[in-house]
């Protein structure tokens, strides 16, 4: 391609493919789009940043999914269950299509082979995945449906045709030190959320990418002030999974109880503590018993225990609360229709990457609908993404293509330290007091703090010489498009609804019940979402 | 973080290199994989999950590089421990398989916060 971005060291000569469909991201989202793709015909390739089997949220963790038998009562219950705790922000015919495209696909996994376990009448129960095997038997069956993998293939731009359509992607090599390009009928964007290098389990991939390639295409975010997700974890260790934590106590470091903190509700007490001073815990409240069936239900919570010499019931050990960003948030791409097409044409979008809203509103919690919404969107974008591919017939394939990446990749300012954004960022989303107690000074500080970063982001990466430094500062500018999007949704809505905070709009507002759109790269732009409950005439906020 | 390559363990497959989701590992003709970018390793554990020699160790510490000694790390069973609690190598049943704790875990959380 004429203008591509430039690396200055030796590259080797680049991988040229041609597919009807390219997934980026190899998670749950991904495969399943893949899968769903091939399963239609079409030819499809799949990138991922790391490897496909390993990579991502699920992979080194594992999910409990949101799967209901079809009982009316039980979807009912089901559905019920969350609409306070996401500010009724969710729609009721997506929640009915993931709970039974869900449904379905969990029984294509079992027919796999997937090894769920079976209660005492046989029966075999499928409520949750161990990430490894669930991981491992996906790449396996997208190969069997021939599937191309490219693993450490990380995506840096979608390509665009001249009418500004979809049509690709090129990205690099990381392990061959090559770049890599795919022409492409339809593209599904997977590739996860954005934790900001946080560390917690399996998230450091997860630098949203995809939401920065998305809007260079004409993309739209949604639901991006939901965004601020941490999650317990033993202070020095990555391992964030909160479930257990019911049964722990939480000490200031004299041994003190603090009232009020809890691993659920209590949490805002255990980060408004950790801000001054040492927080402690102690899973006291677990019977012999329970002790048992929490070693078989998740190993890897006990690992750092075990490497660390800590019993977990009897010692107490420092917690933190890791962030998690829209991992476990639900802010992400907007969905234009069912087939979960985005507003850029020849673009799709699912799991993680994609906003969640639709079916928890502004909150997820302790997980499952996250899973769910991966395995259903992954199943409809790949399904869309090959529909509309093959409809283009030869065309898809004898369009001139030109790279829509700018920020990091094709400099117009001056040059930049990747590290020095990474801690920019960090240091505006990171903490407690900035992130998850939000105010109006707060939000509005640190916009000019990353609206600073973004132009900085605009020059030549100093790291541009090497392939690794290449895909490092790119992802630093995603996290700071990330972040400008969540604090402009942030300021704009002037309430606390679902997981966003406003310590200084405490209450939920009736007149505020509707999803926010944003976009906008030099210019962020926040309004209403016309098509979502109760919306009032669109009223757009810009800030620069 | 990763801390440990075993050299007498290791049966150079290089699948370590190739799971790695953050590209820590480098290959070496005729020897087992250095640990290349140790910074940039998530302590994810999934190496361990695929090394077959249950011969990597990732320490729980995923901000600072910690000291490791093989021979005591044998000695406490913890080479290749968490290859064995996920179920994988043979003769072993995925854990996968084993229990379905769910029911008997809401249960109990619904009993501890009530
Ligand atoms: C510790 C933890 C526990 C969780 N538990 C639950 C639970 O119990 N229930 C639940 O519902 N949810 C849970 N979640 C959330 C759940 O893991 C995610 O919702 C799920 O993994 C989303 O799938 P995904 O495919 O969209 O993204 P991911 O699984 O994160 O996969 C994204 C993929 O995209 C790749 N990628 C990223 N950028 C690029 C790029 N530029 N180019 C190419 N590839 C790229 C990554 O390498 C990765 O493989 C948990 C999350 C965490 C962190
Ligand atoms: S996976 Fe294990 S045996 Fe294979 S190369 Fe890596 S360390 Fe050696
Ligand atoms: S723990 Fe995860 S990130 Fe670290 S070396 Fe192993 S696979 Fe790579």
């Amino acid at each position: 391609m004429s203008d591509a971005f430039s690396i200055s060291t030796q590259q080797n000569e680049p991988l040229e493919l041609t597919a009807d469909v390219l997934v980026i991201g190899g998670g749950p989202a991904g495969t399943w789009a893949a899968w769903s793709a091939a399963s239609k015909g079409a030819r499809v390739v799949l990138a991922d940043k790391g490897y496909c089997g390993a990579s991502g949220a699920t992979a080194p963790s594992g999910v409990g999914v949101w799967y209901v038998q079809p009982d009316p009562e039980e979807r009912a219950k089901a559905k019920a269950s969350r609409e306070a705790l996401g500010g009724f922000l969710a729609d009721h015919s997506w929640m009915d299509r993931v709970l039974d495209q869900t449904y379905e696909n969990v029984a294509h996994l079992a027919q796999w082979g997937y090894p769920f376990p079976t209660n005492e009448r046989g029966e075999q129960v499928r409520r949750g995945m161990q990430g490894p095997e669930y991981m491992k038997i996906m790449r396996k069956v997208v190969k069997q449906a021939g599937v191309k993998i490219l693993d450490h293939s990380p995506a840096l731009e979608l390509l665009l045709d001249f009418d500004g359509v979809v049509a690709g992607a090129a990205g690099v090599q990381r392990q061959e030190n090559r770049p890599w390009s795919v022409k492409a009928g339809a593209v599904v964007i997977a590739t996860g959320g954005c934790a900001f290098l946080s560390k917690a389990l399996g998230t450091n991939v997860l630098t949203g990418d995809g939401g920065l390639m998305a809007a260079e295409a004409g993309g739209e975010m949604s639901g991006m002030e939901f965004s601020n997700a941490y999650s317990l974890a033993p202070a020095f260790s990555s391992v964030t999974k909160s479930a257990y934590y019911s049964w722990a106590s939480f000490t200031y470091e004299d041994g003190r109880v603090i009232e009020g903190a809890g691993s659920q509700r209590g949490r805002s007490i255990i980060a408004k503590t950790l801000l001054t001073q040492p927080v402690f815990c102690q899973l006291d409240k677990a019977d012999d018993e329970t002790q048992v069936w929490m070693r078989k239900g998740q190993p890897n919570f006990f690992l750092p225990f075990d490497r660390a010499g800590i019993n977990p019931f009897t010692d107490r050990f420092p917690v933190t609360m890791r962030l998690e960003g829209t991992v476990r948030g639900t802010g992400g791409i907007r969905i234009a229709d069912t087939t979960c097409a985005t507003t850029a044409p020849g673009l799709y979008a699912a799991g993680d990457a994609a906003t969640r809203e639709l079916i928890c509103g502004g909150f997820t919690g302790g997980g499952s609908h996250n899973a769910a919404w991966a395995i259903s969107s992954g199943y409809w974008a790949g399904g869309g993404a090959a529909a509309y591919a093959l409809s283009l017939g030869e065309k898809a394939h004898n369009r001139r293509l030109r790279g829509a990446g700018r920020a990091a990749l094709r400099p117009a300012g001056a040059g930049f330290d990747t590290a020095e954004i990474v801690r920019g960022v960090q240091s505006e989303v990171t903490p407690y007091d900035k992130n998850l107690f939000r105010t109006e000074a707060g939000l509005r500080s640190s916009l000019v703090e990353l609206n600073g970063l973004w132009r900085a982001v605009q020059g030549r990466p100093e790291s541009a010489s090497t392939t690794e430094g290449v895909i490092q500062a790119r992802q630093a500018a995603a996290m700071v498009a990330t972040a400008r999007w969540m604090y402009a949704s942030a300021h704009v809505r002037t309430e606390t609804r679902g997981m966003h905070k406003r310590v200084d709009h405490p209450a939920q507002s009736p007149e505020q019940q509707y999803r926010l759109l944003s976009g906008g790269l030099d210019t962020v732009w926040v309004k209403p979402d016309p098509t979502s409950v109760a919306a009032p005439a669109p009223k757009e906020t810009v800030s620069r | 973080m990763i801390e440990l390559v075993s050299q007498s363990r290791c049966i150079e497959c290089n699948l370590c290199v190739k799971v790695c989701p953050t590209n820590v590992f480098d290959e070496v003709d005729g020897g087992a994989p250095v640990i290349a970018r140790q910074s940039a390793c998530q302590t994810c554990f999934m190496c361990e999950v695929y090394c077959p020699a249950d011969a990597l160790y990732v320490a729980p510490e995923a901000e600072a590089s910690v000291a490791v000694d093989e021979d005591r790390l044998i000695d406490l069973g913890l080479l290749g421990s968490y290859r064995e609690a996920v179920g994988w190598g043979p003769g072993r049943t995925p854990g996968a398989a084993k229990v379905d704790a769910t029911d008997y875990m809401q249960e109990k959380i619904r009993k501890v916060l009530h």
